[in-house]
């Protein structure tokens, strides 16, 4: 894949600026469209991009294929715990209302922790299935397309 | 106007594609098209205001799917086997399913009728409390991820579940495999 300059150079170009878009869809989707799934597949489309350029072994220096793993289940966890906390505050599972001094701000943090959950969940599941499919098969010639 | 031309346009772009999906063989080429028509799709959500779901439709739809479809299409064949098999008979099940869906739209309630049961429930009660309960402009964070919290749970569990079984399936290779059958190659 070394004759690929310019995608090479475009992609690292691009990166960055993916990965803040992701952030911003995470942090920003209170206020508008977006929220954890959507930047949970953002965040991912940059890791994919990274490696579909660079290869998957460079993708795999980044981020190792246990922290895919441990990462899809913990931002589960991270979503399911915050229900649990909730319970622990004498509310239902998933009423945020306690989590803060007054219902309004419970209910805000409730739903950035759970929607941070969704995020990493969704990014690191997104990112596992790509490099589980690609890994199978040493990389193929770009006329064999 | 200008939104029914819009609209036409897009429709009309969006069945072109399916007719192209189906005549071409090339996998290569029908797996892009798939991603143009989830992009179409994604425009008639933002036509419709559903702007979160365009966005999904955008993200998943035309963006990683069509990565996994490709990185999947590289384990198997890149052409579609010819049918041997006649056509009739799952022409008429299309046509007929088809009609009997396009039937069922008639007793429908009318596009953005303030009557319909969508608007006449829960809804109301959503924009009427939201802000009020949860301080979050975006409603639809707010149910999403709130009053539908027990339902996002559910999702991102089965997002979770899709990856297990995929990495129980295929798996991630042993550390240093692909580098030696690389080399083996070579």
């Amino acid at each position: 894949m070394h004759h690929h300059l310019i995608l090479r150079v475009i992609a690292k170009l691009l990166l960055p600026f993916i990965l803040l878009y992701a952030l911003y869809v995470q942090w920003h989707g209170d206020y508008g469209p977006g929220g954890g799934f959507q930047a949970g597949v953002i965040f991912a489309v940059g890791f994919i991009l990274y490696a579909l350029v660079y290869g998957v072994e460079a993708l795999a220096r980044v981020v190792p294929s246990k922290a895919l793993v441990a990462g899809m289940a913990f931002g589960v966890l991270l979503y399911a715990g915050t229900g649990v906390v909730t319970l622990f505050t004498g509310l239902d599972f998933l009423d945020y209302s306690r989590l803060a001094h007054d219902p309004v701000h419970g209910q805000e943090w409730g739903i950035l922790f759970v929607e941070l959950g969704v995020g990493i969940a969704v990014a690191c599941a997104m990112t596992a299935i790509f490099v589980a499919f690609v890994t199978r098969e040493p990389d193929i010639d770009d006329e064999d397309w | 106007m200008n939104v029914i031309v819009v609209d036409l346009v897009l429709f009309g772009f969006l069945v072109l594609t399916a007719v192209a999906i189906m005549k071409l063989t090339n996998l290569f080429a029908v797996t892009m098209l798939a991603g143009l028509f989830s992009l179409l799709a994604a425009a008639l959500f933002v036509t419709l205001d559903a702007v979160d779901v365009a966005f999904t439709e955008a993200a998943v739809g035309a963006g990683i799917s069509t990565v996994l479809m490709l990185s999947a299409l590289a384990l198997t064949a890149r052409e579609e086997r010819p049918m041997s098999r006649s056509v009739i008979l799952p022409l008429v099940c299309c046509l007929v399913t088809g009609a009997a869906l396009m039937y069922g739209t008639l007793d429908m309630p009318a596009f953005g009728s303030p009557d319909s049961p969508v608007h006449t429930h829960v809804g109301g009660a959503y924009i009427e409390r939201t802000q009020a309960d949860t301080g979050v402009p975006n409603m639809v964070t707010a149910v999403l991820a709130s009053y539908r919290g027990y339902d996002t749970l559910g999702e991102t569990t089965v997002i979770f579940v899709a990856a297990i079984s995929v990495l129980l399936l295929i798996g991630f290779p042993r550390k240093g495999s692909r580098r030696r059958k690389k080399d083996e190659d070579a």
